[in-house]
């Protein structure tokens, strides 16, 4: 019996042997050659494949309207418009770039920017706009360092959005907090939750379940306790070493402690269903919730009429005694425009007139995001929205999430470490060495 | 066929061809008859082959595009260090192997796949056997209960998780609603926020999702049983559950070790509802190794660990697989000597 059983597994292992050695031998071959893509380049006539994630409503149509007009002005060019939902968008983007072929990539593409970013740029994906669209770059070098590699810009930033506190005024009135500070300081800050927790009221809800708000905490803590530089010279050099990131984590077990969050937020997921941690806010659960610029219209998503709650309020995180991060200085995160490097030349053309002063305008005006092009700034329909933008542009820096910022792989091992804070099976050293060795595999 | 043989001894006499009605002319020319019988039944075991071929190619070819390659495809990336784009070049050998290996979090998950195989089987199998003995008594309503025990499994995955993932909600769900109005209260974090709690509720939502199978596995072996096995033994004065004991039991043996199986094997690939329900958290407290590997292709893009990850998850599904099929299912599969023993003076018994 156990030698029939030894047979079969030399059998089975010998197999496995040949098949990898048979598997090695093939493939391998799939690079991204210079192919030049499905057009001729500048003066005749050229197709441009753009994908978006704009793909419902008024948001649709303006984006397919954009385009005609970009045809009408451009004669000779074709712009081929792909609206998709946004998680499927991610998966077929990914799919194009394993292909590596190029009739399968956008000419012109959402970008995170970030780690993914420079992966793509690396991997000799992305088109290189830092001559070919200077004057755009220009206009909003403000927020195009994050989509820069080696200070090449490899894609324009055309919305960029801040984390911030949503709370809902109704519960902070009723549990006596009469004056809100649009930023304020950890002790502040503490204050709202004891006073909402002496009320009954669940201060705050957090999707930790979906790991990267529960993240949020720790980066905002980050961009609070470290310097601007401090933390680009740490992700250039993959040394975490500097104890304003320990700090960050002890500043989170500090803001546990108080236990603010609502019941169950382990599994909370981020913004799906009434329970979700979005759901909470949305429905008067709970006070508040620290979330992007989207959130407003999560919310909406949420209520039983469909309606932006107009309970909701924004403050910035707070700030912390003797931090040594400028309190100007935010994290949040937006979308950019990329250009793939076998697109037209047509492709960087369409890409600024994404930028221009007048899609930009028509961009705020429909609440699609927060413009990035200072021509449209003041033109933010949505009141609660408009209220980030001074925020965002009052002279500090904004820092893109650390996750997309330091990539998938670096990110997610950054995520699931600090999701163990919160669940008290990790400390501030934890998070930092899980970055560090996912860095040094990397 | 006994036509044949009767000819051909009747005919050997006389002559010494023995195929004197389809040898013909030129066979009588030749003396290699033996070899001429044996070149039809070769060029008839070609076409027979080539028919096989002709069928079983297409199916064959689809396995291969997508059982084989993919298969070969993931052990290929385990050896690489590949982030998703660009082609293969940074050869790393075994190390993501000794990373998945050293990985707390898949040594857990490996623990959290065997909990679930032993729960999954020491739970069920009771339970199931208890239930489908029951539903196997003529009673009134026998049909509607069946139906209701075996929706769950029907049910698509997703859609069950998500179902319970809603009733579990702590304060909000129903099942706390439920519990508080008794007087009673769940986990503070609720029942799948808490890490000392998560797996256990994921093994009962499990448990309620696929006792449906067991129970209609069991069920059908039941009406393998003879009816008069049973006359026989209530001739002899057994009661019910001396019957049961003694011969309902032992002859739903295959049955019950077939199922043990599937619900192992499925144990081990566990993915769906975990995902569903807490996508491995609270605090990695339910990964399986299938999240686990989900987990770092699609999340975290290190596709050479996932390949890793997913060659082990095999390699360990494929041991327990045919050590299972070596020691349990062997005495299914294998021609068992007494039985046939025991049928064929029955068959000639009654020719």
């Amino acid at each position: 019996m156990t030698r029939t059983m030894r047979g079969a597994t030399a059998v089975a292992i010998g197999a496995a042997v040949s098949l990898l050695a048979a598997a090695c031998a093939g493939q391998g071959t799939g690079g991204q050659g210079g192919g030049d893509g499905e057009t001729t380049g500048s003066g005749g006539d050229a197709t441009v494949t753009w994908w978006h994630n704009s793909n419902t409503g008024e948001g649709k149509e303006y984006y397919d309207q954009v385009a005609a007009d970009f045809e009408a002005d451009n004669p000779g060019v074709t712009v081929q418009v792909e609206a998709m939902q946004h998680e499927d968008m991610l998966t077929k983007l990914q799919a194009a770039f394993q292909s590596g072929d190029d009739a399968q990539i956008p000419d012109v593409y959402m970008s995170r920017g970030g780690g993914e970013l420079k992966a793509e740029v690396e991997a000799g994906l992305v088109r290189d706009l830092t001559d070919d669209a200077a004057d755009t770059i220009e206009k909003i070098s403000a927020f195009t360092g994050q989509y820069s590699v080696d200070d090449k810009v490899y894609a324009l930033p055309y919305s960029m959005g801040l984390v911030g506190f949503w709370y809902n005024k109704d519960l902070f009135e009723q549990a006596g907090i009469t004056e809100v500070s649009p930023n304020p300081t950890i002790e502040e800050f503490y204050g709202y939750l004891d006073t909402l927790k002496s009320a009954g009221i669940t201060p705050a809800s957090v999707g930790a379940g979906d790991k990267w708000p529960a993240a949020h905490y720790w980066y905002y803590n980050v961009v609070r306790q470290c310097s601007f530089d401090t933390v680009e010279t740490a992700i250039a050099e993959k040394d975490y070493s500097d104890p304003c990131f320990v700090k960050a984590g002890e500043d989170l077990q500090a803001l546990l402690e108080k236990e603010p969050f609502n019941a169950g937020f382990l599994a909370t997921p981020a913004q799906s269903g009434p329970t979700s941690a979005s759901g909470l806010l949305a429905t008067g659960k709970v006070a508040m919730e620290l979330a992007g610029h989207w959130e407003p219209g999560v919310a909406g998503g949420l209520t039983e009429d469909g309606q932006v709650p107009d309970f909701l309020g924004w403050f910035a995180y707070p700030t912390f005694p003797g931090q040594a991060g400028d309190p100007a200085d935010q994290m949040g995160g937006g979308d950019a425009w990329s250009v793939s490097a076998g697109a037209p030349d047509a492709a960087v053309d369409f890409a600024e007139y994404l930028l221009s002063d007048e899609v930009q305008t028509g961009f705020a005006e429909l609440d699609m995001g927060l413009p990035t092009n200072p021509a449209a700034t003041g033109s933010v329909a949505n009141e609660v929205l408009a209220q980030l933008i001074p925020v965002r542009d009052g002279g500090g820096n904004t820092q893109l999430y650390l996750d997309t910022r330091l990539g998938q792989s670096v990110g997610q091992a950054m995520n699931d470490a600090i999701a163990l804070v919160f669940a008290g099976q990790a400390g501030p050293q934890d998070v930092v060495g899980a970055i560090e060795s996912a860095a040094e595999a990397e | 066929m006994a036509d044949d043989v009767t000819t051909s001894v009747a005919a050997s006499p006389a002559t010494s061809h023995p195929q004197p009605a389809t040898a013909g002319r030129a066979s009588a020319a030749r003396p290699a008859v033996p070899a001429r019988g044996g070149r039809r039944a070769a060029s008839s075991r070609v076409r027979k082959r080539l028919e096989i071929a002709f069928f079983v190619t297409p199916a064959l070819a689809i396995f291969a595009l997508f059982v084989i390659w993919p298969i070969l495809t993931a052990v290929q990336l385990s050896v690489y260090r590949w982030k998703g784009f660009g082609p293969l070049v940074d050869f790393v050998g075994l190390r993501n192997y000794v990373s998945v290996l050293t990985n707390e979090v898949f040594t857990d998950s490996l623990v959290h796949n065997l909990v679930i195989v032993v729960m999954s089987i020491v739970v069920q199998l009771p339970l199931g056997l208890a239930i489908a003995l029951l539903l196997n008594r003529k009673m009134w309503g026998q049909g509607l209960l069946r139906t209701i025990i075996f929706v769950p499994y029907v049910l698509a995955e997703v859609i069950a998780g998500v179902v319970w993932f809603q009733l579990l909600q702590p304060q909000y769900g129903v099942l706390d609603t439920i519990m508080a109005a008794v007087g009673l209260q769940g986990p503070a974090q609720g029942w799948l926020g808490d890490p000392d709690v998560a797996l256990w509720t994921v093994i009962v939502v499990l448990t309620w999702k696929y006792l449906g199978l067991a129970v209609i596995l069991f069920l059908a072996g039941l009406q393998g049983v003879a009816e008069e096995l049973y006359e026989a033994a209530q001739l002899d004065g057994a009661s019910w559950w001396q019957v049961q004991r003694r011969i309902t039991i032992p002859l739903l043996g295959p049955t019950l070790r077939t199922w043990a199986f599937l619900s192992m094997i499925g144990s081990l690939q566990l993915f769906d509802m975990v995902w569903i329900l807490t996508g491995g958290g609270p605090a990695n407290a339910t990964t399986t190794m299938a999240t686990f590997l989900i987990n770092e292709g699609t999340r975290r893009q290190n596709f050479g660990i996932a390949g890793a990850a997913s060659v082990i998850l095999f390699v360990v599904a494929l041991v327990m697989a045919l050590a299972y099929q070596h020691f349990i299912l062997r005495r299914d599969t294998r021609p068992d000597d007494g039985g046939r023993r025991a049928a064929r003076p029955r068959k000639e018994a009654t020719r």
